[in-house]
């Protein structure tokens, strides 16, 4: 378990961190909480000339209100993130998530930023990052963008992040107060990442369901919102039948893996048993 | 007896290992040291075309490299086989030795190829990306009953069907006969599935030779530093054994994996004479995987008969048991003389046979894996039992209770005579039962189970009720079997001048607490404190020739080499204070640390007597100053724990995920020395038994890859999967050690799996399912629900 050789920076500034980025291309990773980043190193299946510690840099590391909008720096841990009160009274389905993952120690180490960077098809936060509708803030050599969570993810390992970008910023709208949400994973026995991860977001008024938002993770190569459960419990009155009735539309079209732990069947299986757990969680 | 004995003393190694303080193999360094990095082949079966070492050899820091022909020509053979098992006409097993490093072909993904040696790991790992292999790979056979067939891949050239001994044990016309004469006969086959020990330290070894004094020293990560040495000296190297000293330091579990002698103990010693450096190899995680020997891999048709009564009348079984690609130091003993040996289970049954085949394949080599054969033997037992219940509309508690060997002590009563060539020690297993249904509430459970099932609710009981052979072993009987070894064990006890003890013993600690549990019987015996009482282990150098600590052997054997040492000071204590006391030997009496003259207020101390026996200017006569005893203790015969589990699981029918709701053990390991330290044991034994049941298993594809080589995939329990164990006790105490111990190590993950596996049947009987491989993975529990009882 040793590393090739790299050299270690330790930039101060995101300006820093995206100068020594530039300088050195593609023999460069940009390393956050570093908990998928140094096993794979040290498996050697990654092998950078150049690692950059952006871990330290204080002003990515926050959690806010700002004008509806709740800003979490990309550099907050997930404990951090989960044990936020802000968090957790305005959008309990982000608390839910990053609590979920792991154990004490990764969720002390792991950030936000550096998860949804990686993009493992079975992480727990892009499920819902997908379902709150986050943005995801990025800086880069000509300034900043925004990338809409739902162009952010585009495959397995994959993401819309250019390779001269690091995220700085990760937005999630507040949603209204008569939303509730979720989200729920069946563990994969070994790794403990989602199996299946479902995200669940439910605005209702007058007791049926205004707006759905429901996300996988650990389903696809890439995290993906299900519109067809999204369709199917909007307009409805939230009750069982409701419920299981969206959730057996889940999973639908999509690619699907297959691993030693879960076939495509059970998989598929296991996504509709959990859009209908998530959505009975959101619902209250 | 004094207190000290039976009471929970706190663990005395704990404090130096919760606090990181503990000197484990790879916390230790020497003067110019170097570092080994071990090139494996990424192939299971594959010749090797060619090797180019040359970049590598050059790189920067790089002291050596050194491939398989550079040993063989040296006229080192490999590492040998410490157990004999023939064929059943008489020919001697297949035994080809596991080279140092492979010359022309390698046999299992992870065999070493090339040795890579620098000044630094980060080096060595480095340059061994410079070495060139060219392979060619072969096809390859992972499964034990396929590499028996014809047109199969050999692994050894010269050994047809890939086998390496068949055996058979018990009376096969009997026991035909009695299937021929049965009411009903259950059949089960099933896959014993491998599994992987995952020590929490990875092996380490560091070879040093040093040229000043033709001294060889070895640190390795061991369970059994003297065997390690023997092997090294008399059958691997060549080595004379006197000049090689066997250190193993504070060691981080073993579970069996760190028994054996492996091939990277003797290259590193080889390196270092060749070299005049230490070195130092230690094994990544991902090496472990594939280096270090697993366990189990059985694949077993096994019959059980009954009368109308349903009395057992009959058992059979054939089991192919995977060997990997070479034998390990004790792998053929497993699969025969500690697994068909433990047929008989608690029961009656008259008629036994039993046949093994152990067989070659292009994986890892298995052996002895906590519990070693017995947990194959319950399984194969106590899944037959309740298939049978089962089918036969019989309660499985009932079942067993009917068809359980009547009481005996072994003093009053003789031991139990097997069919299947063991005599058992003592026994009383109808209240370990019925305790153990005591704390389930069995009754109500029933009820319990009825009504969940009414609302959509699959909860499951499972039983398991277990013998195991410990204490190993009477040295004649184990040579009868073909142990190429003694199973003894030796003690000493050294009385220091101030009456503090040093105690050396030939057991190994890696867990299991011996600095704690053996200074309490020393401290016990001799009137002491705890803390007066050193337990010094691990050094060939310091402790006598000992045999290590497996098979639940320390205290049951290593205890009893303590008891006898400390009886002879005692003995002698005796002469040296009659002698201060002016008194007769006849007339003192020893408790509490004083030897006192009966009926009189005149005594002496333990201390006194202690600074008398090495300042013996008041003496007596003609006796040697000192006092300070060995002992060799030889077994009697071997211990039998036993016990029964109960496993209470929930299964929720949406995933086919299996919860365990409850597991209660009641063990019977004789008397016990420090209560929380059985415990301990037994709750890490459950841990690692309901592991295999729910969680672990090696998963090879056709090619010969270990799919789940990694935490990321390989399924290790967490404390988190379980409820809280509710353990209980009978004792029975061993009536041929001096202490009536019988042994705690492994009766845990004996009893427990089939427990587990039972109650996950009981759960899905509404679905008609009858047998399920393990692990029961959650998939594999929801396909078999949405099957109709088609699996």
């Amino acid at each position: 378990m040793i590393p090739s050789s790299f050299e270690y920076h330790r930039p101060a500034s995101v300006s820093e961190a995206l100068q020594l980025l530039q300088q050195y291309g593609e023999e460069a990773k940009i390393m956050s909480g570093g908990h998928s980043l140094l096993p794979s190193l040290k498996l050697r299946l990654s092998e950078p000339g150049h690692l950059i510690d952006i871990s330290r840099i204080s002003d990515l590391s926050y959690i806010r209100e700002e004008g509806g909008v709740i800003a979490i720096g990309a550099c907050s841990t997930h404990n951090a993130i989960g044990k936020s009160a802000l968090v957790q009274e305005k959008i309990p389905m982000i608390s839910q998530a990053a609590l979920a993952i792991g154990d004490v120690q990764v969720r002390n180490r792991g950030t936000l930023g550096g998860s949804i960077a990686h993009a493992d098809p079975a992480a727990d936060w892009p499920a819902s990052i997908l379902a709150s509708e986050a943005e995801i803030v990025v800086a880069g050599a000509n300034g900043t963008r925004n990338i809409a969570a739902g162009d952010f993810f585009t495959g397995i390992f994959m993401t819309a992040l250019e390779e001269n970008e690091i995220i700085t910023e990760i937005r999630i709208p507040i949603p209204p107060a008569n939303t509730h949400s979720a989200y729920l994973k069946f563990p994969q026995p070994a790794s403990r990442f989602a199996l299946v991860g479902c995200a669940v977001m439910i605005t209702r008024s007058n007791g049926s369901v205004e707006r759905a938002r429901v996300a996988f993770t650990g389903v696809s190569p890439s995290a993906f919102r299900d519109n067809a459960v999204e369709e199917a419990i909007t307009g409805q009155a939230v009750n069982a039948d409701s419920i299981k009735a969206a959730a057996d539309k889940a999973a639908e079209g999509v690619d699907i893996m297959s691993d030693h732990y879960a076939s495509q069947d059970y998989r598929k299986h296991l996504a509709k048993v959990y859009a209908k757990r998530a959505l009975m969680a959101a619902s209250n | 007896m004094g207190s000290i004995i039976g009471s929970s003393v706190k663990r005395v190694e704990d404090k130096r290992f919760i606090t990181g303080k503990g000197n484990y193999t790879d916390d230790i360094q020497l003067q110019g040291m170097t570092y080994a990095y071990i090139i494996r082949s990424p192939f299971a079966h594959a010749k090797i075309l060619s090797i180019n070492t040359e970049e590598a050899k050059n790189a920067e820091g790089v002291v050596a490299v050194f491939t398989g022909k550079d040993i063989a020509d040296s006229g080192v053979g490999g590492v040998p086989c410490g157990w004999q098992v023939n064929f059943r006409n008489g020919d001697t097993m297949k035994e080809p030795l596991h080279p140092l490093l492979v010359v022309n072909k390698a046999r299992h993904q992870g065999d070493g190829v090339v040795m890579v040696i620098a000044e630094t790991k980060e080096i060595a790992k480095d340059a061994a990306e410079l070495v060139e292999i060219e392979y060619e790979e072969l096809p390859a056979v992972t499964d034990a009953k396929q590499a028996m067939e014809a047109g199969q891949p050999l692994v050894h050239d010269d050994c047809p069907n890939n086998l390496s001994f068949d055996w058979e044990l018990g009376d096969k016309a009997a026991t035909d006969a009695a299937f021929a004469n049965a009411h009903h006969v259950t059949t089960l086959e099933f896959t014993n599935q491998r599994v992987i020990p995952n020590a929490m330290e990875p092996r380490s070894a560091i070879g040093h030779f040093e040229p000043a004094t033709d001294k060889y020293t070895l640190y390795t990560t061991s369970q059994n530093p003297h065997l390690t040495r023997l092997l090294l000296s008399a059958f691997v190297l060549g080595l004379p054994e006197h000049k090689v000293r066997v250190v193993a330091p504070d060691v981080g579990g073993g579970f069996g994996s760190k028994i054996f002698h492996y091939a990277e103990e003797a290259l590193v010693i080889w390196a270092s004479k060749a070299l005049g450096v230490p070195i130092k190899w230690t094994a990544e995680r991902s090496e472990s995987f594939v280096t270090d020997a697993h366990g189990r891999d059985h694949v077993s048709k096994s019959e059980m008969a009954f009368d109308a009564d349903g009395k057992m009348i009959g058992l059979r079984s054939s089991t192919a048991a995977n060997m990997g690609a070479y034998l390990s130091t004790f792998a053929p003993a497993v699969p025969t003389y500690l697994h068909g040996t433990l047929l008989q289970g608690l029961y009656t049954t008259p008629a036994i046979y039993i046949e093994v085949y152990g067989v070659f394949t292009n994986t890892t080599a298995v052996d002895a894996y906590r519990g070693a054969g017995r947990p194959e033997a319950t399984y194969l037992l106590e899944r037959l039992i309740d298939k049978a219940a089962l089918e036969m509309n019989m309660d499985p508690a009932e079942l067993r209770i009917k068809n359980l060997i009547p009481p005996f002590d072994g003093v009053n009563q003789p031991g139990y005579e097997t069919k299947v060539a063991l005599t058992y020690d003592s026994g009383n297993y109808e209240p370990t039962i019925r305790r153990a249904m005591e704390m389930v509430g069995y009754e109500d459970f029933r009820k319990e189970q009825k009504e969940a099932r009414e609302n959509g609710k699959y909860l499951g009981i499972g039983f398991s009720a277990y013998i195991e052979a410990c204490g190993i072993a009477p040295s004649a009987v184990v040579g009868a079997l073909g142990a190429r070894a003694g199973l003894f064990e030796s003690a000493q006890v050294r009385i220091q001048p101030t009456g503090k003890v040093s105690v050396y013993v030939g057991s190994h600690s890696h867990g299991q607490g011996h600095e704690t549990t053996f200074a309490q019987i020393v401290a016990d015996k001799l009137g002491v404190g705890v803390e007066d009482v050193e337990i010094v282990h691990g050094d060939s150098e310091a402790v006598a020739f000992g045999m290590g600590t497996y098979g639940s052997r320390s205290l049951a054997v290593g205890g009893s080499a303590i008891v006898k040492s400390v009886e002879k000071v005692l003995e002698k204590g005796a002469k040296i204070a009659a002698h201060k006391l002016e008194a007769s030997e006849d007339d003192l009496e020893f408790a509490n640390g004083q030897w006192t003259v009966k009926g009189t207020d005149k005594s002496i101390g333990f201390g006194d007597v202690a600074l008398t026996a090495y300042v013996p200017h008041d003496y007596p006569q003609g006796l040697e100053p000192g006092l300070d005893f060995s002992s060799f203790y030889d077994p009697a015969n071997f211990t039998y724990p036993y016990g029964c589990h109960i496993c209470v699981v929930e299964i929720d029918p949406d995933t086919g995920k299996v919860e365990v709701k409850r597991f209660i053990a009641c063990d019977d390991v004789g008397n016990v020395i420090n209560p929380m330290i059985v415990d301990g044991q037994i709750h890490g034994g459950l841990a690692q038994g309901i592991g295999q049941a729910l969680l672990e298993g090696a998963i090879y594809d056709e090619s010969g890859q270990l799919l789940n080589a990694s935490y990321m995939d390989y399924a290790m329990p967490r404390a988190d999967d379980f409820p809280m164990f509710e353990t209980d006790r009978t004792v029975t105490p061993c009536p041929h050690n001096p202490l009536g111990v019988k042994g705690a190590g492994e009766a845990g993950c004996i009893g427990s799996t089939p427990a587990v596996v039972n109650a996950v049947m009981d759960a899905l009987s509404p679905f008609g399912i009858k047998d399920l491989e393990m692990p029961l993975t959650p998939e594999r529990v929801w396909r078999a629900m949405h099957s109709n009882g088609s699996n």
